[in-house]
């Protein structure tokens, strides 16, 4: 396990350096020059002076690299051009809201998921399971963007009972204190329970829309991997030795059948942080998404780098905490690796 | 599993996806899309650019099909002609992801050793992240535009196509008519190009139909961010973006750029999927 886990992180730094190389080349592979490009074309000479000096563009790239890597493990990724205040700022700003939003995406994902493919395979072939069958099939072509959009039109403007955008109620917005930046616990903390309800309200539409398509493929993969399980001969014993059908799946079953679908619940993650962006840009939900969003529309290539860099580790380690999750699950990769 | 199509296969694995529901249902959406793009003079009824401000956020009528949106666009002819642009663009981005995708692939797998490593620690790099987030990326170097849309999107899905060859040509190098060609003395590029990669193709057709659908999805998200198509372009995911604040006066303006984008993509899906099972000889 241990030796696993050195691999593991390994493997992650190595990809970190990886795509720091990129982001910072990226700054490099703008044409034109450099200094213009993070400061924009109405920077002034003595503006673009200074940037130079600062970064050594005047140096040779691996020592401007070596400097890139030295301030990004100090959290240190500059300003940014169009707001002027400094990247890791506005990272630890926005993140919280991303944060909640894609915890929320994952945990709607992952109880209906389940669920669905639970009902789907213990009542296969009957007309439950064709149409979770159906719906998911459908989920996976599904634009996430429109189907925002048409929830909003369902649920906010038919039958007007869920909000549209942002965080809370703008009014509520003025008296949220912020602690950790999650509103849900903020307004908890603080007792301000009319608040927590319109965070709720709030949260919902977002949360379906960017869950669904993960949904879709959790209820998949659940639904296929718990049938082959089933046909297992130690399922046949359970059986036979009496067990009631409930206790035969959730307890010998679902275990053995859930490693396939935790690999699919890490691969969804950094799905979901992929689909944040979309999905906080249809709700005009103040996250990380649409952040970053902004500052590529604008070129801000300082706030590009410390984003991307920034969300491809939360990525990397998503994905470390799920295979770590493995191996509870699934032994064989425990005792296969300590039998080395 | 064999991956090799020769000519008697291609008539079974063509019988069998006839046979198969979601091969017909998929093509025919499909097929109908291209028609569309085809004959898209004939079919629209108004200037897809044409704004007439008079006209604006009508609701669907025997003049307007689907309405009008806030310039008072055809929202139907700009539908039509949305389908060249997406077609187009799941085209192209296949194609160059395909294309560079098989020969790192291909080349990774065939010769190993080093160069396999740093191919595939490239796209490893690559996949390291959401793939929007790496289209941003390229989208911030290149500027705003379709094109560069499409660019962003065709080196997005290059890894996957590399990975896919890569493990297909493991597999077909050791097999004896490989050793034969070598025996030979055929060289190494012709190897390659006249017996390896023939014998590799299968699951990169499957691959390369699913992806089509992936490049038109990605395209319209990147357009939905005011990332990708030019303002005033009839890109659907563009539409989606500019009408979406209108959402309450205008729902045709919203709801019919989804159903066309959905459709298309489910079409690539349900045709990748049925192409996997026929060309999967276990399966009969």
């Amino acid at each position: 396990m241990l030796s696993y886990l050195l691999q593991r992180f390994l493997s992650i730094g190595l990809s970190l350096l990886a795509v720091s190389l990129l982001v910072f080349l990226m700054v490099h592979l703008i044409p034109g020059d450099a200094a213009v490009a993070i400061l924009g074309e109405r920077a002034t000479e003595k503006a673009l002076a200074e940037l130079r000096a600062e970064m050594g563009l005047d140096k040779p790239l691996y020592h401007q690299y070596a400097k890139f890597l030295w301030d990004a493990a100090h959290l240190d990724f500059g300003r940014s051009f169009k707001t002027k205040q400094p990247v890791v700022d506005e990272i630890k700003r926005y993140f919280p809201a991303t944060a909640e939003l894609t915890l929320a995406a994952m945990a709607f994902s992952i109880i209906f998921g389940i669920a669905a493919g639970i009902i789907a395979a213990i009542s296969r072939g009957t007309f439950l399971d064709y149409f979770s069958m159906s719906v998911s099939l459908a989920g996976i072509s599904m634009p996430i963007f429109w189907l925002g959009l048409m929830l909003i039109l369902l649920f906010s403007y038919f039958l007007p009972i869920l909000p549209s955008s942002g965080r809370l109620d703008v009014i509520l917005d003025l008296d949220v204190q912020t602690r950790t930046g999650f509103y849900l616990i903020d307004t908890l903390l603080t007792g301000n329970y009319a608040a927590f309800k319109s965070a709720i309200v709030h949260l919902i539409l977002p949360a379906i829309t960017l869950g669904t398509i993960p949904l879709a493929i959790i209820a998949r993969m659940t639904r296929s991997s718990l049938l082959e399980v089933l046909n297992q001969p130690y399922i046949t014993t359970a059986y036979a030795k009496g067990l009631p059908r409930w206790k035969v799946i959730s307890k010998h079953a679902m275990k053995n059948s859930m490693v396939p679908v935790l690999t699919v619940i890490g691969l969804e993650f950094g799905y979901l942080l992929g689909g944040a962006i979309l999905t906080e840009h249809i709700f005009s939900w103040p996250g990380l998404g649409s952040w970053l969003r902004a500052a590529v529309e604008a070129r801000d290539v300082r706030a590009v780098q410390g984003g991307v860099l920034f969300v491809a580790t939360v990525f990397m380690l998503v994905n470390l905490i799920v295979d770590m999750l493995y191996a509870y699950f699934d032994p064989r990769i425990r005792v296969g690796d300590e039998a080395k | 599993m064999n991956t090799s199509i020769t000519a008697s296969s291609q008539q079974h694995i063509f019988r069998k996806l006839l046979k198969h529901r979601s091969a017909t249902i998929g093509a025919s959406i499909i097929l109908f899309f291209m028609l569309v793009a085809i004959f898209a003079p004939l079919i629209a009824t108004h200037d897809p650019r044409q704004a007439n401000i008079v006209e604006r956020l009508q609701g669907g009528s025997a003049s307007h099909y689907l309405g009008t949106d806030k310039v008072g666009r055809d929202i139907f002819s700009r539908i039509v002609y949305g389908t060249r642009i997406s077609l187009k663009v799941g085209l192209i981005a296949m194609t160059f992801s395909v294309g560079f995708g098989t020969l790192f692939g291909a080349v990774a797998g065939y010769y190993g050793g080093r160069i396999d490593n740093l191919i595939m620690r490239i796209m490893d790099m690559m996949l390291a992240m959401p793939s929007i987030l790496l289209a941003m990326v390229i989208v911030t170097i290149l500027g705003q535009s379709l094109t560069n849309a499409i660019i962003a999107v065709s080196i997005v899905y290059i890894p996957q196509y590399a990975r896919i060859l890569r493990a297909a040509v493991l597999k077909v190098r050791e097999l004896d008519y490989v050793t034969a060609a070598k025996v030979i003395g055929a060289s190494n590029s012709r190897i390659l190009l006249t017996t390896v990669l023939p014998n590799c193709l299968a699951p990169l057709i499957v691959q390369a139909t699913l992806g089509i659908g992936a490049a038109i999805l990605d395209a319209a998200g990147l357009s939905f961010l005011g990332l990708g198509a030019e303002i005033g372009e009839p890109e659907w995911g563009a539409m989606l973006n500019e009408n979406r604040d209108l959402i309450r006066r205008a729902p045709l303006a919203v709801t019919a750029p989804g159903v066309a984008i959905f459709l298309i993509v489910l079409g690539f899906n349900l045709l990748g999927d049925a192409l996997r099972d026929a060309l999967d000889p276990q399966i009969d």
